[in-house]
């Protein structure tokens, strides 16, 4: 399995990302944001977190205009898998690659903690190595997690089982505790917490690697 | 544009003394123009030049087989094998926080993780040491709220792993919160960068956001009192631009690379000033600048505002000619400005040209050489009179006592803070914020690095050398207690005005402990910062010497970072006499600040540590005893654990005394045996106290539910300045 990974000048989990990749067993390609094209054969892209273009504007917005962005568009349109993890899933949303919106959270401040997740749908090659209905602990660190969409999409996305997951308790004022959200397909994650963080046991609690474990499993039809 | 005329009062402005002035004079022959005026006062403020702390900052051991390079540089290099290096430092960012939080916090962490990279080191951790007023005082919450909102902001961005810290609150910060900046990076040993610049007719090059005019003055703006005219001061605080930053460090890294850097220095303090003189300094080498090639963010700039100018997220650097083409190619990648400003020359010059004009034309040497050095006249601190239990105290309920303390944001559980840091950015973090010590590991290797940062003002108030002494001892427990071996240690000193007597014998007085401490416990000082005159209308701060150290753990089975579970024992080390003078208790729960601070015993502090460290295997979780004792110690592991603890002796003095040399661990009974014939051997003094387990709080005959005091414990720092 192949991954490549975004790196936009102000990521900072781009490293993290690469090495939870490696550790799942990948090879893995870093791209720079002005790069116009992703390496051969790339199975999965990642969009790591971090403050890509310092936040300005809108969090991911800038990243969404980037030449390499245009190549992740294609790479999903072919049937291309791709995760957005925190920053990640801003530049998603603002590609529109995935439905809704991040807004400030609600306490208006930057939270990092862990938080307890249920696992929303195990129907996806993300989320196959958990249960439905189990709770994993990832961290989170944000100031922009707050999830937001309107009536219909929200009433699509539960009616697809398109949530992969929900903060078991309200962390950052989400509509409906979403935590992450799947594309129509399946094949695209954005998610705020950050499996990423919790995919090493020296560092603690690894519920992350089955995350990871479950993609490089897949068998790539695309 | 008419430049205005050297006048008294200008020279005042410029925080020059009379006798400065006349120095001056001798020196350059001639009255200096504006803009020398400008340099020399940027040179020579108390920020920069340490005049009244040079002399007593020399007395402080800063070698060891381990040290790389001491001070002198943007930060410390000490060695942790395989040609490993870390890189730390702290410094102060008060005076500007307490102008305009938000900016004055973020641009001290700005400032301090450029200390680090400009050595080519990746940094890889943080950690921040607060001081603010009462909870009570009308700006207290903004100065909190904007100081963690702006450290957090810088830092998340920026993408380091804020790790530990300390927030406290105390009436003597009103007037002055004091915001102290940890950084540590991590770089081979064998490439190391540092600012003597070598070779003339060198190109100095300018890298990364472009100058305008915030903090013109900045540095001495921070060399002075404030008085009621500080709101007039906002202009002299910076502005932060982390993800400049970000691109800055990245691109250093990559040139760094490239072998094209010769010498390399910061803009941080009076910017463009201190990093060429200090680059042509070490170097035995003149500077010219032209000012037309600075890039620059407003129109009109004067030579006198770009010389001064602190604005934030540049580089000065002396580039090898052959490589520019590379170099400007990494700075193209990255988006960030870069000029060729000037070069390096023989003669011992710094001449500044601007609009083919020469603006300064200076000895270069002279500017740092000359620069004042005092040798101020103090006072030792009379000695305090020894606190006598009282009644009133001694035959307190012991779990009101302890409520006292929990339910105090001093010693409340601090989440509200460290949750709005990014801790676990770059995913090595071993150990988050919380209790005791911050662990990171080396990325790619087995090895991790623990951070703590220490100092207990009252102590340093009622008894200056015992206090510095004991500042550097709790940072050496804290980093024993993780197992770590404490390596070397950065000092920032946080003192009141030196010209009076007073206090230029706290400092003194400080400066002797911290010497003989850091001396006994092997710990030298590589880095470190002075802040004075941290007064307002003529009131001082504690006297707060902020000590920020690194410990190694070479191995992961040298950590101890565990939990209690339930059955676990808890085992004293360490002598108990039960000393309240200066205590938490005395000071939060009767609003008494009395007696001597406990009296610090250097060889058994080393004794006790290093049996904790050898002992490891056995111990399942570890904190040293400091303010609030045994009691609070017990209590924290508890909550930590989720669990209950039973202490069988219930008196005030054992329970919340603050005798040195302490640690609280807990082990499965099963060890109690090992671990105690280990301390018969080792010489060291081990009781059992008590136990962990339930769901209650035990003190003797006393309990109160756990949850409760959890419940208070966590919850109370947000109720008083959230």
């Amino acid at each position: 399995m192949k991954a490549a990974v975004l790196v936009f000048p102000g990521s900072n989990c781009d490293r993290d990302l690469a090495v939870a990749f490696r550790n799942a067993g990948f090879q893995v390609d870093m791209v720079w944001h002005k790069d116009s094209d992703l390496p051969a054969n790339v199975d999965i892209v990642g969009v790591p977190g971090g403050f890509s273009f310092g936040d300005y504007l809108r969090c991911g917005a800038i990243a969404a205009r980037s030449p390499i962005t245009s190549a992740l568009r294609s790479h999903v349109e072919r049937g291309g898998y791709a995760i957005g993890i925190c920053n990640g899933f801003q530049v998603l949303l603002e590609t529109g690659l995935l439905p809704g919106a991040l807004m400030r959270n609600a306490g208006l401040k930057f939270i990092c903690k862990p938080v307890v997740l249920d696992v929303a749908t195990a129907d996806s090659d993300f989320t196959r190595g958990y249960k439905l209905g189990q709770t994993v602990t990832f961290p989170v660190a944000h100031h922009d997690g707050n999830y937001t969409t309107d009536e219909a999409t929200l009433a699509r996305l539960k009616g697809e089982d398109r949530v992969a997951f929900r903060y078991a308790q309200d962390v950052n004022g989400s509509v409906d505790r979403i935590a992450g959200i799947l594309s129509e397909n399946r094949r695209v994650l954005g998610l705020m917490p950050h499996p990423e963080r919790a995919a090493d046991p020296a560092l603690g609690p690894a519920d992350g690697r089955a995350l990871f474990a479950a993609l490089a499993a897949t068998r790539v039809a695309a | 544009m008419e430049e205005p005329a050297i006048t008294e009062d200008l020279v005042a402005g410029h925080g020059l003394k009379p006798d400065e002035y006349a120095t001056i004079l001798q020196i350059i022959g001639r009255a200096p123009t504006f803009t020398e005026l400008g340099i020399f006062s940027a040179m020579w403020n108390e920020h920069c030049s340490y005049k009244s702390s040079k002399k007593w900052l020399r007395t402080l051991p800063t070698t060891g087989p381990q040290v790389i390079c001491g001070p002198g540089e943007n930060a410390g290099v000490v060695d942790i094998g395989d040609n490993q290096a870390v890189i730390f430092k702290m410094e102060s960012h008060n005076h500007p926080s307490y102008i305009e939080p938000y900016q004055g916090a973020a641009t001290g962490v700005g400032g301090i993780l450029r200390d680090v990279f400009t050595m080519g080191a990746r940094p890889i951790a943080a950690m921040n040491a607060l001081s603010f007023g009462e909870p009570s005082h009308p700006k207290t919450k903004r100065l909190v709220s904007g100081v963690v909102e702006g450290v957090g902001g810088y830092g998340n961005a920026f993408g380091v792993p804020t790790v530990g810290g300390e927030v406290r609150f105390h009436r003597a910060y009103n007037g002055n919160c004091l915001v102290n900046a940890f950084a540590a990076g991590l770089a081979d040993a064998d490439k190391i960068f540092y600012s003597a610049a070598s070779g003339v007719g060198m190109p100095v090059v300018y890298l990364g956001a472009k100058t305008g005019r915030d903090g013109v003055g900045g540095a001495t703006m921070a060399s002075a009192e404030f008085d009621d005219t500080i709101e007039e001061k906002r202009p002299t605080v910076q502005v932060g631009d982390p993800f400049t930053e970000k691109r800055l460090l990245e691109a250093c890294l990559e040139l760094m690379a490239t072998g094209a850097v010769i010498s390399i220095q910061d803009m941080g303090a009076a910017g463009l000033t201190c990093s060429a003189v200090e680059m042509g300094d070490k170097g035995g080498l003149g500077v010219r600048l032209n000012l037309d090639a600075v890039p620059q963010r407003e129109t009109g700039m004067t030579a006198y505002e770009m010389m001064l100018s602190e604005s934030q997220e540049r580089m000065l650097m002396v580039l090898r000619p052959e490589k520019e083409a590379e170099a400007k190619a990494i700075f193209d990648k990255w988006d960030l400005d870069f000029a060729i400003v000037g070069e390096t020359i023989a003669e011992d010059r710094f001449l500044i040209v601007h609009g083919n004009e020469t603006k300064a034309d200076l000895p270069l040497s002279k500017l740092s050489s000359t620069a004042p050095e005092y040798d101020r006249p103090w006072v030792p601190t009379p000695a305090p009179t020894q606190y006598r239990r009282d009644t009133d105290v001694i035959q307190m309920d012991p779990i009101e006592a302890l409520k006292a303390l929990i339910g105090s944001p001093n010693y409340a559980r601090k989440q509200w803070v460290w949750e709005q840091y990014d801790s676990q950015v770059m995913a090595d973090t071993v150990r988050t914020p919380g209790l005791g010590a911050g662990i990171v590991r080396v990325h790619d290797t087995g090895k991790m690095l623990a951070f703590t940062s220490d100092v207990t003002p009252r102590y340093v108030e009622a008894n200056p050398v015992e206090g510095g002494k004991q500042a550097v001892a709790e940072a050496f427990r804290n980093l024993c207690a993780v197992g770590a071996t404490p390596l070397a240690a950065t000092d920032n000193l946080n003192f009141g005005n030196p010209e009076k007597p007073e206090i230029m014998g706290q400092l003194v007085g400080a400066i002797k402990g911290i010497g003989e401490a850091c001396e006994a416990l092997d710990m030298p000082i590589v880095s470190g910062n002075v802040s004075l005159y941290n007064e307002t209308d003529g009131t001082g701060i504690l006297p707060t010497p902020t000590i920020g150290a690194v410990g190694l753990i070479a191995a992961p089975s040298d950590l101890i970072a565990g939990v209690a579970q339930d059955g676990d024992l808890l085992l004293l080390v360490g002598t108990t006499e039960g000393h309240l003078g200066q205590s938490a208790l005395l000071a939060e729960a009767f609003g008494r600040e009395e007696g001597d601070a406990p009296r610090v015993d250097l060889a058994a502090e080393r004794r006790n540590g290093e049996f904790v460290r050898q002992n490891s295997a056995l111990i399942r979780a570890a904190t040293d005893l400091s303010d609030g004792g045994l009691a609070l110690a017990a209590f924290e592991m508890a909550d930590a654990a989720g669990t209950g603890v039973t202490l069988a002796d219930a008196s005030i003095p054992t329970l919340f005394g603050e005798d040195q040399a302490r640690y609280l661990l807990a082990c499965a009974p099963s060890d109690l045996d090992a671990l105690t014939a280990a301390a018969t051997k080792a010489g060291v003094p081990l009781s059992h106290v008590g136990h962990f387990g339930g769901k209650a709080l035990k003190f003797g005959d006393k309990s109160a539910p756990m949850a409760d005091l959890s419940h208070l414990y966590r919850t109370a720092f947000e109720a008083a300045v959230g």
